[in-house]
């Protein structure tokens, strides 16, 4: 990342620090002061929309840790929201636990479940590993429905919506709130986690894993522990869904959402904080471009009126990644840092 | 009728099913090294294409076969070309994500041309029954035998004795010797996608004769890589031995661990993946495949 002219850095920490101009410092001021005001401007559709976004940018942040810094790829995401989403469901239907405790309580136990998927990641990776992380979402979705008499089963839970002080997150946008603090949190100790030792640690495991153990990385830890964050975020996420809807069901978790979240860091960026908000906006709202263009096809062909809108779905998401993949394989982020150099270097881009 | 008899017989059938899927998807990873996750799809499309043929055309078997033929050899030509090409000495995960949206597209199309109804077309194709005692061996089965035993005879065929299937197996090796010896490997690339898109259709052809087809197929074809990966993932024979296998044990164990189970089974959709887990723990390269050693 380079600055604009005229910025020197006299320091170490001055240069990792993640805002560098006064000019970051406004602009993120305005864009949280924007975001938090977003109940006084807009209607409760786009408020929906905007809660989904914040968890699902929970969930991806994860499995960018995951898969994007260490390099671990994971096609069980789904399989672990609903580790946290029904053990927070559990604790605060069932044993009468308060949401704070359960969320926490949700995060750490999806993080011990991920921790046991990953054991295989110590001998393979790859497709093997693929497979074994799709396996673990199959796994763990039919446990949750063999024990229906904890679970509810196919049938679900209810669940109770989280309260503070008395005062329960009924509105869209009380959790709104709720859901965009956490969000915040989690952008902020991912942005750190990938700073630190342990970071630079999973990006070298990721670049190339045997030379990273000849320096002395322990792979064994390091990888476990990669798989520990991811499933902690998204058992976070998970908890924050079911909370959401007031109710768990596995309808919450279908195996394509852990495809989407994959897609999501494609369309997005691999390896970049950044990469994932963009990457699950911009999805995000294609999904809701497609509902919206759905009945507008139907009503032009009447023909395949049946059909159209649940194929446009299909067939625009598939076709977004493939583009990705051959136009921008580094994702949106790398436009995104195009824009920012020509902006810095204009008039005089060289 | 004999319980544990029948459930291998009906097992073989399914074993069959998903030894089919996991021949065409070993076919692509020997030459090209793609995992390719739509294999499953392009089975279902195949199913899709005979019901047009036979049903909606009434065109006989022989013309149907040939026109599902060609129509395989044009998608696996544009498949390769348009989004596999571009991906050449890219990551694992980008191909990967490649075959899966490329998957999630044919369900799409899939979904749009046909509605995604089940479709059988049971009497149009020739059927064979046999009959061992009270068993009943199901058409599936046989028909099922007899095309893998005909497609892997083929292709042991392609592999050992021709220059094409030399050439497949040196790209598999090593793309830069293969090219420097003169051998174009874009073409090796394009054969190969073809091969597996007319075994996939051929396939799903006969499956949507016997037992019809829906768009579950392609989730058969998530359950198959538990086959491709008992097998050793660079084994046609291993597909098939695995293939048997698997389907042979789900079926056992759903017979008769189910009604143990405290909400009455659906072991048969899990158990593939418990063998996943299982064989990636204790023997990542399968009964068949070849352990290699990574180097820096």
């Amino acid at each position: 990342m380079s600055l604009p002219s005229g910025v020197f850095q006299e320091s170490y920490a001055q240069d990792m620090a993640i805002f560098r101009t006064r000019t970051q410092w406004v602009l993120l001021l305005a864009f949280l002061v924007l975001l938090f005001i977003m109940p006084v401007y807009a209607n409760d559709r786009v408020l929906t929309i905007m809660t989904i976004m914040g968890i699902t940018i929970i969930s991806v942040l994860g499995l960018n840790i995951l898969t994007g810094y260490c390099g671990q790829i994971s096609l069980g995401h789904a399989g672990f929201m609903a580790v946290g989403g029904y053990v927070s469901a559990i604790l605060t239907a069932k044993l009468g636990w308060s949401f704070w405790a359960a969320l926490p309580a949700a995060g750490v136990s999806a993080g011990f479940i991920g921790i046991i998927f990953g054991l295989p990641s110590l001998k393979i990776k790859g497709f093997y590993l693929i497979m074994a992380t799709v396996a673990a979402h199959f796994i763990i979705i039919w446990l949750i429905l063999q024990f229906y008499g904890i679970t509810g089963g196919a049938d679900g839970m209810a669940v109770p919506r989280p309260e503070i002080g008395g005062l329960v997150l009924k509105s869209k946008a009380s959790y709104f709130y709720l859901v965009m603090i956490l969000t915040c949190v989690a952008v902020y100790l991912a942005k750190n986690i990938v700073r630190t030792r342990v970071g630079r640690a999973f990006v070298a495991i990721r670049d190339n894993d045997l030379a990273a153990e000849v320096m002395g990385i322990n792979l064994w830890a390091y990888k476990l522990t990669a798989f520990f964050i991811g499933c902690v975020f998204a058992g976070v996420s998970g908890a924050l869904l079911v909370h959401y809807y007031a109710y768990a069901s596995t309808d919450h978790f279908p195996f394509m959402n852990s495809v989407w979240y994959l897609g999501m860091l494609i369309v997005g960026g691999m390896g970049s904080i950044t990469g994932v908000i963009f990457g699950v906006v911009s999805l995000k709202f294609l999904d809701e471009l497609v509902t919206i263009m759905g009945p507008m096809l139907a009503a032009i062909f009447p023909a395949i009126a049946a059909q159209a809108a649940a194929s446009l779905g299909l067939i625009t998401r598939g076709l977004v990644i493939i583009l990705f993949l051959i136009f921008e394989p580094r994702g949106l982020v790398h436009r995104w840092e195009l824009v920012k150099a020509y902006y810095r270097r204009w008039p005089f881009s060289y | 009728m004999n319980f544990p008899l029948q459930l291998v017989i009906t097992g073989f059938g399914l074993g069959m099913v998903y030894a089919l899927i996991a021949i065409g998807f070993v076919i692509i990873l020997k030459c090209s090294k793609a995992f390719n996750i739509a294999q499953g799809h392009f089975v279902m499309i195949g199913g899709y294409l005979g019901f047009t043929f036979l049903v909606t055309f009434h065109m006989p078997v022989w013309a149907s076969l040939l026109a599902a033929i060609t129509v395989a050899v044009v998608m696996g030509l544009l498949i390769e070309r348009l989004t596999l090409r571009p991906l050449v000495g890219q990551s694992v995960l980008a191909i990967i994500m490649m075959t899966i949206a490329l998957g999630t597209v044919l369900d799409g199309v899939a979904t749009l041309v046909w509605g995604s109804e089940y479709k059988a077309y049971h009497g149009v194709l020739p059927t064979i029954t046999l009959k061992v005692g009270d068993l009943s061996v199901p058409p599936e089965t046989l028909i099922g035998i007899i095309v893998s035993v005909i497609t892997v005879a083929i292709l042991m065929i392609l592999f050992r004795y021709t220059r094409v299937g030399l050439g497949m197996r040196a790209t598999a090796e090593d793309e830069q010797v293969v090219q420097s010896a003169g051998i174009k490997v874009t073409t090796i690339y394009a054969i190969s996608w073809v091969i597996a898109c007319v075994v996939g259709v051929v396939s799903g052809i006969l499956l949507g004769g016997v037992s019809g087809v829906s768009t579950a197929l392609a989730e058969a074809g998530m359950r198959a890589f538990a086959v491709v990966l008992l097998g050793g993932i660079d084994s046609i024979g291993g597909a098939i031995v695995a293939g048997i296998a698997l389907g042979i044990l789900e079926n056992i164990a759903a017979g008769y661990l189910d009604p143990l189970l405290p909400s009455g089974g659906g072991l048969a959709n899990v158990f593939p993946f418990i063998v996943i887990i299982i064989v990636l723990t204790i023997k990542p390269h399968g009964l068949f495949g070849m352990a290699r050693i990574e180097r820096i």
